[in-house]
């Protein structure tokens, strides 16, 4: 439990009669990149909010870097970055990085060289001395990630980084969730681009009205995987054969998709169709995406329209 | 504490980028040139009509003095109402705030390190207005009212609950509706000393009561009609009512109860805010 960076317990918030969230359980580990997903609504923000004690919850337990939710001293560790940052716009980049800096407690020639590091990574050294008010929202959106990172955090939380960002600000994000992962620093992201959520996380949990309903883990290791066939001169016989390898989801004949319950199935499944004289054209297996569990997890009710 | 300072020096250097502090500063040089100007023909009226040792000239020139000070502290007062009046409430509307909490500083230093700064800059006002009304009447009448070190102060009290009642409004309420709600209260305390005055004259102990009570809810007007109490001369003292003046002054203890009202009002501000979520 010591190793976790974060760990929820049954935490729960209401306001009013209004449920926002009835029970979120999960944990981070250090190093951890976590994908936070959920539909709008689901209660996504105000468990951010929690997690980062501005909220308080109504029930259930709580540690972020082993100290109860809102301790001051673990807020130290931690980095946060809102969705839609916004701040005073008639600061500059550099002041706004400056004040921030001085609320870690850093001052001095450490907190300006931090400055100037984090400014470059941003790519936002020439803007530096511009007021935020003349930033575009990719830079602003920037500039929160760097005065999130001031502090060299264990935990960064971020709320919709890529939001307002273009392609290569996206890549840029990517980026810098890569290297705080190499550093050792847990990432707790909270995105709608299922894409985005897919190329960087190790782990996601699925939040559902308030509720974690599901955890899909990302790396190496998988737990479930789609194959798709294309062979000929299959007879029936041979089709509902393939039955014992996994579960059919679509057969047509010369093409059919299979549902298996690990790799170790593939090298069966052609050994089965070769000795059978069927011909294999391709075979070919992928996880199913994110967006596809998604919508599995959510149901089909959540949809809109 | 250094974050309550580094949030101190964040909102003023916010109100000067904001030109909040020019707009303040254009506005009391307006005041006091206005004020010094009339005072200059007042004077040179009387000096042509006999000089300005009279009674009834000394009188004249007492009242307009007061009535300058009154003036420079509605002023103070009125800014230190609209200075912080939507500094949480509209930090917290743009997420402004969410970020600054979520740093390693107390939510207290926040809210104090706003109060400090907002309660600087309403009383460098104060000072400024007040030291032009004064500067203008020794320059042109040649006299100064007594207790002004007292009677500033008591000014200055009144602005700091005037400050800190409209940060405690913006832990809880929006912009509009703190605003509304503070200069509701001034104008329930102006209007309460005002029932209370015709009461002790007209010798009616209802509205007496009404005003007193009005007075202990809202304090400010009394810390102005004491320091005017101070400030005029003892012949005056005697008019009972004038509209700057206060024939009769609230009790000396009303100093210690607006003082802590006050650190009351201030103690609830932190209270709600660090309850507040964001």
């Amino acid at each position: 439990m010591s190793e976790r960076v974060i760990e929820t317990r049954g935490l729960r918030k209401r306001f009013g009669n209004k449920v926002a969230v009835a029970d979120l359980s999960l944990f981070v580990g250090p190093g951890e990149v976590f994908g936070f997903l959920g539909p709008n609504g689901a209660g996504k923000t105000t468990s951010l909010k929690m997690l980062l004690g501005l909220i308080e919850p109504s029930a259930g337990t709580a540690r972020v870097l082993g100290a109860p939710l809102g301790d001051r001293r673990a807020r130290a560790g931690v980095g946060f970055l809102p969705e839609h940052f916004r701040f005073h716009d008639w600061l500059t980049g550099r002041e706004l990085l400056h004040f921030h800096g001085r609320l870690y407690g850093l001052s001095g020639p450490a907190l300006r060289s931090r400055i100037e590091e984090l400014l470059e990574r941003m790519d936002l050294v020439e803007a530096r001395d511009r007021a935020l008010r003349h930033y575009s929202k990719g830079m602003l959106q920037r500039v929160g990630l760097a005065q999130a990172l001031l502090n060299e955090p264990r935990v960064v939380f971020l709320d919709e980084p890529t939001s307002g960002l273009d392609p290569l600000g996206r890549l840029l994000v990517r980026d810098v969730i890569r290297e705080l992962k190499s550093r050792g620093t847990a990432v707790f992201l909270n995105s709608h681009l299922l894409g985005e959520i897919e190329a960087t996380c190790d782990r996601v949990v699925f939040l559902k009205a308030g509720r974690t309903v599901r955890e899909l883990d990302l790396r190496g290791r998988v737990d479930r995987l789609e194959v798709e066939l294309r062979l000929q001169g299959a007879d029936a016989a041979t089709l509902s054969g393939l039955d014992q390898f996994g579960r059919r989801i679509e057969a047509d004949g010369e093409r059919v998709r299979l549902e298996l319950a690990d790799e170790e199935r593939l090298p069966e499944i052609a050994a089965y169709l070769v000795e059978r004289g069927v011909r294999l054209y391709g075979m070919h297996a992928a996880r199913p995406s994110l967006e596809r569990v998604f919508l599995e997890v959510m149901g089909e009710e959540g949809r809109p329209g | 504490m250094r974050a309550l300072l580094t949030v101190a020096h964040l909102t003023i250097h916010e109100a000067g980028r904001r030109r909040i502090l020019l707009a303040t500063v254009i506005g009391g040089a307006g005041f006091v040139a206005l004020y010094a100007t009339g005072f200059h023909f007042i004077v040179r009226d009387m000096r042509s009509h006999g000089g300005l040792d009279g009674l009834q000239t000394r009188l004249t020139l007492t009242f307009f003095t007061l009535a300058g000070l009154y003036g420079a502290n509605f002023l103070a007062v009125m800014t230190a109402v609209l200075l912080p009046v939507d500094t949480l409430s509209g930090e917290i509307g743009s997420g402004v705030l969410q970020t600054l909490a979520s740093k390693p500083v107390r939510r207290s230093d926040i809210l104090l390190g706003k109060w400090l700064a907002f309660v600087t800059i309403a009383l460098v006002y104060l000072a400024v207005l007040a030291s032009g009304v004064l500067l203008a009447a020794k320059l042109h009448a040649g006299t100064l009212p007594p207790n002004i070190g007292r009677g500033l102060a008591l000014m200055a009290l009144e602005v700091t609950l005037m400050v800190t009642l409209s940060i405690v409004g913006g832990t809880r309420l929006s912009t509009i509706t703190n605003g509304v709600m503070v200069f509701g209260l001034y104008g329930l305390a102006f209007i309460g000393s005002w029932v209370e005055r015709i009461g002790t004259v007209a010798g009616n102990h209802a509205a007496e009561r009404i005003g007193t009570l009005a007075s202990l809810l809202v304090p400010s007007e009394s810390m102005w009609l004491l320091a005017a109490h101070l400030m005029q001369p003892g012949f005056m003292r005697g008019l009972e009512i004038t509209p700057f003046t206060a024939g009769l002054a609230p009790s000396p203890a009303m100093v210690w109860w607006a003082a802590g009202y006050t650190l009351a009002a201030l103690l609830l501000a932190i209270y709600w805010f660090r309850r507040r979520p964001l």
